[in-house]
């Protein structure tokens, strides 16, 4: 097939007109009404506090991978709102749209809030989320002052973070992907996706992609160089190794990704037949390629908060983690085993019964490790004295609703099961089981744990039961009917449905995602009570919960430097084993120490990638061209400045080291 | 600094040491492991089954000698993790180049029309 | 906290009090092979779609009537003979030779611009005979595989250039070596990935 010609294309502003705006369609307007007044909001209270200079210095251009962590948690936080936004239009839609009734949304605009869910909820809630934790907690665990290429941190940041802008941009500005998260050809294709929102999650995609992959680089490195002093890799903290595990899987999958979608751009810019029905092309390759990059990327998700649940278990339980080995070689044949299951995500698809048998089998084996761990945990409970705090309470939420979505998932893992669960809403409520489950439950116990080492109080707790209770009611409530649902054979990403005795179980649903609502808004109050109470929340030891790992050594918030001196490790959990052989904080004898500087090129090089991306989207070629041509000059600019480091003198150090000595003479 | 085995504790970094004998000996293998395929399949001595054998085997042992003499790979480099990180990437690659050929090749037996699929317009 | 004083038969030492700062960049050597291995999977997709597209010729030419084994031999030499040239130019850093490795890393970038205008002769005179990357799954997938590793040589070549500036600046100094070091292992992983390329696309595809 001929490329479709494309319509004629203005030099100035490409496919880029009036008509893009959608002016159209009332909810964006208000929506849009919502974010400039709230926008120009918080841009005004910048300005009038005059705080551009400090964010600019201290925040946009900060290598700390502490800030840098905190960065992405905002991020995440923030997109987390919108993909949320998206979830409870797509529930009231579905619960409405009976006997007739159309429901509020037209067909082209539910269309893409089902993709615009799944993309934000996947690559720019939760990747961004994990990679805010770790990059938060792994120096800190492994006694490091910063990652290794702490810059190339900051980049990684921008990117993601510019990927998700120019995701939101298309709200406002032309439409967003209606395919479907994966963007499955032929519909992704030219011929049946002529306009822009393809292109749209394309280069959202990509250039997102581009900082995830530098940033596992980064992790992997750091952990593999910066360990200190004695920490042989059995003795890293469990976090560290699923980290290590979770960044590894990044490397080795995000560039599948990054290929498989530039072949797929290759097809709509070029007019290859990559993917195309015609002319050799074959769509069941890209199915087959995206799920090679999408089942790692499910483990990357989970594995880090498996390391948070030990971390969590094992502090709470005052024990130290039952079976520690089992614990790091599970999740190292978890790794391996993710890369040889994919094709459970399309037994549908006609290989055949040897081929799906196989991957049948693989997808069963690798639920046994992760078995395993949950025994692991249960096991480090057991006989332990247990504190039940918001971060063991989610754990605990976590182990129930978790085990349910796994079983479900071996359920699903049955390739004759499969063909009738496929596609179905079965198959919805299993990986939001695993997802929120695992992945929200872990993140929320980790905010819960680490929150008062990243700003020095710890969290409410009247708003954080409250938050809890709703979130794992709203849970059950919103995604058992699904199952149910799915079980009698309704399919995924329906606008509106006719048969009126399916309509109790869309209204429960509907309720379960108005309780979890209320379970974000205790959160959101959760965090401005906390932050309004920081002075009888605060924690001036540094170790809040009895931790036993080495972040729990330094004071709350650390130091710009983390520890004045690096620690000496002689056993797997480090700060408890200090502790109970009496260690001595040295006061004197302090030395400069060497960092990095901050630089703004990681902000400025992802805003030229940003706007290359939207330029692609719109085939404004001279800003393709013009913007690609400043990415390279500036980076190569960037590689001619030689000095980026300085030393923080003795003196200082000495002085933030006596307030700490000060502070825990206080406190004592 | 003793204690620590993981830094390398003075100012200057170790790069790996290259040698002109490793440089030669790797030139040398590398053309003869590039010529013999191109004159195999230009000439074609032997049947077309193992003339591919045959060229498949030397891009192995070729890209095996490119890893020694040019890129200096060793057990030893970088504490082991460049190995390692090389042994796992082709773990990956192996399952992938694999498997994508094993399932659609299945996939295009079970569910392509009968007729050949090269001979439509 | 607990500042008890460690007791005479219990020296545990939990602080490294003589600490010196790791050197600079000294991982940066293994995250650029992490990298590489990471650009790896990315040509491992390539090859993928060429081994399960390549066959599909849609009735347009096959690689029997395209490829011309002479060029892409001609090319192959090209690439080999810019990895030796590469050697000496680490050679020559090793004897601290700043002009030695400019000489040599300029040569090593005159057979790279060879080897690209080989392969854009090579692309133009397919295009002019119709057989362009649209006319079919096969050709999509050998210009994509092709002209991705072309790409990485151009920019290989930027590189070249860039670090020649850089060493006629401040010479042999420990971040330049670095680079050298660097740049070195991307371009003899290019010349390991050009192996696969003219074995799998080229002599096999001549083959089947």
């Amino acid at each position: 097939m001929t490329p479709t010609p494309l319509p004629a294309t203005d030099p100035i502003f490409g496919k880029l007109s009036l008509a893009a705006l959608p002016l159209h369609e009332p909810i964006l307007i208000v929506t849009f009404l919502g974010v400039a007044v709230g926008g120009l909001v918080v841009l005004g209270l910048i300005t009038r506090y005059r705080l551009w200079g400090y964010l600019w210095k201290e925040w946009f251009t900060t290598v700390d991978h502490k800030r840098i962590g905190i960065m992405y948690m905002i991020l995440g936080l923030i997109m987390f709102l919108r993909g949320f936004a998206d979830a409870i239009m797509m529930r009231l839609q579905q619960a409405m749209a009976f006997g007739g009734s159309e429901g509020y949304l037209p067909a082209h605009h539910y269309d893409q809030v089902f993709t615009a869910h799944g993309v934000i909820m996947i690559f720019f809630v939760a990747m961004p989320f994990i990679t805010g934790l770790m990059n938060y907690i792994v120096p800190l665990q492994i006694g490091a002052r910063d990652v290794s290429f702490p810059f190339l941190n900051n980049f990684s940041f921008w990117m993601t973070a510019a990927g998700a802008a120019l995701t939101m941009i298309s709200l406002f500005v032309g439409e967003y992907a209606q395919t479907g998260w994966l963007a499955y050809p032929p519909l992704s294709g030219i011929a049946y996706s002529p306009n822009v929102g393809v292109d749209y999650y394309i280069w959202g995609l990509q250039i997102a992609g581009v900082g995830t992959t530098l940033s596992g680089i980064n992790l992997i490195v750091t952990i593999l160089k910066l360990r200190a002093p004695g920490m042989g890799l059995m003795k890293m903290p469990v976090f560290t190794w699923t980290s290590l595990c979770s960044n590894i899987l990044i490397v080795a999958s995000f560039p599948i990704l990054t290929a498989t979608l530039a072949l797929l751009s290759l097809d709509r810019y070029a007019g290859t037949n990559f993917f195309t029905n015609d002319l050799g092309g074959s769509p069941m390759m890209y199915v087959n390629l995206i799920w090679i990059w999408g089942h790692p990327e499910v483990y990357i998700l989970i594995l880090p908060l498996f390391g948070v649940f030990s971390e969590v278990t094992s502090t709470f339980s005052g024990k130290k983690l039952f079976g520690y080995t089992s614990m790091v070689y599970a999740t190292v044949c978890i790794t391996i085993l993710s890369y040889l299951v994919w094709l459970h995500h399309f037994f549908t698809m006609g290989s055949g019964a040897s081929v799906n048998s196989f991957f049948g089998i693989t997808t069963m084996v690798i639920s046994i490790p992760t078995g395993a761990k949950l025994f692991n945990w249960l096991f480090t409970m057991y006989r332990g004295r247990i504190r039940f705090e918001l971060p063991m309470m989610w754990t605990i939420a976590f182990m129930l609703t978790f085990v349910v979505g796994g079983m479900t998932g071996v359920l699903l893992a049955v390739p004759p099961a499969d063909f009738v669960l496929h596609n179905s809403l079965f198959l919805i409520a299993h990986f939001h089981n695993v997802i929120i489950g695992g992945v929200l439950f872990g993140l929320f116990a980790a905010i819960n744990y680490w929150w008062p080492k990243a700003f020095g109080f710890k969290l409410d707790v009247v708003w954080g039961k409250i938050s809890f209770w709703c979130w794992v009611v709203g849970f059950w409530l919103a995604f058992m009917p699904l199952y149910i649902l799915g079980l009698m054979g309704v399919t995924r990403r329906m606008r509106v449905f006719d048969d009126p005795s399916l309509q109790i179980w869309f209204v429960i649903a509907a309720i379960g995602a108005g309780v979890i609502a209320c379970g974000i808004a205790a959160m959101l109050i959760q965090f401005g009570v906390s932050i309004w109470k920081r002075k009888e929340l605060a924690d001036e030891s540094g170790d809040p919960w009895h931790g036993r790992t080495l972040e729990w050594a330094t004071s709350s918030p650390p130091p710009d430097y983390n520890f004045a001196f690096t620690p000496v490790i002689h056993n797997l959990d480090a700060w408890y084993d200090m502790k109970t052989r009496g260690h001595e904080r040295p006061v004197d004898g302090f030395r400069d120490i060497h960092m990095p500087s901050n630089t703004g090129t990681g902000i400025i090089l992802a805003g030229f990638c940003l706007a290359m991306g939207f330029a692609l989207v719109w085939h404004i070629w001279w800003l393709v061209i013009a913007s690609f041509a400043a990415t390279i000059a500036y980076a190569i600019f960037h590689t001619f400045n030689y000095k980026r480091d300085f030393d923080i003198p003795a003196a200082t150090v000495a002085a933030v080291e006596a307030a700490r000595t000060r502070q825990l003479a206080a406190g004592a | 600094m003793s204690a620590d085995p993981y830094a390398v504790g003075h100012d200057e970094i170790e790069l790996p040491h290259a040698s002109m004998r490793d440089y030669v000996i790797g030139f040398v293998l590398s053309v003869i492991l590039t010529a013999v395929p191109f004159w195999l399949v230009m000439e074609r001595p032997f049947s077309e089954g193992a003339t591919a054998a045959i060229i498949m085997a030397f891009a192995a042992v070729q890209i095996v000698v490119h890893m020694i003499f040019f890129l200096h790979m060793s057990p030893k480099a970088e504490g082991g993790w460049s190995i390692t990180s090389l042994t796992f990437t082709i773990i990956v690659v192996v399952i992938m180049l694999a498997g994508s050929l094993w399932v659609m090749h299945h996939l295009n037996t079970n569910m392509m029309p009968p007729h050949d699929v090269s001979q439509l317009p | 906290m607990s500042a008890n004083t460690v007791t005479a038969g219990d020296p545990v030492q939990f602080y490294d009090l003589d600490e010196h700062a790791h050197p600079e960049g000294h991982s940066t050597m293994l995250g650029f092979w992490i990298y590489l291995m990471s650009d790896c999977l990315i040509f491992a997709i390539l090859f993928a779609c060429f081994a399960v597209l390549g066959g599909n010729y849609a009735a347009g030419p096959a690689p029997k009537d395209l490829f011309d084994l002479p060029l892409v031999a001609l090319n192959t030499a090209m690439l080999l003979f810019s990895s030796i040239t590469y050697g000496f130019a680490v050679l020559q850093m090793q004897q601290g030779k700043v002009k030695g490795v400019q000489l040599w890393l300029a040569i090593t970038g005159l057979f790279g611009l060879a080897f690209l205008g080989i392969e854009l002769y090579e692309f133009h005179h397919l295009i002019e005979i119709g057989a362009t990357p649209q006319r079919s799954a096969f050709l999509s997938s050998f210009f994509t595989l092709v002209g991705t590793h072309g790409l990485h040589v151009t920019f290989g070549i930027v590189w070249l250039l860039v670090l020649m500036v850089q060493l006629g600046k401040h010479g042999l100094i420990a971040a330049n070596k670095r680079r050298v070091m660097c740049l070195s292992m991307f371009w003899h992983f290019l010349d390991v990935v050009w192996i696969g390329v003219f074995t799998i696309v080229y002599l096999m595809g001549v083959l089947r």
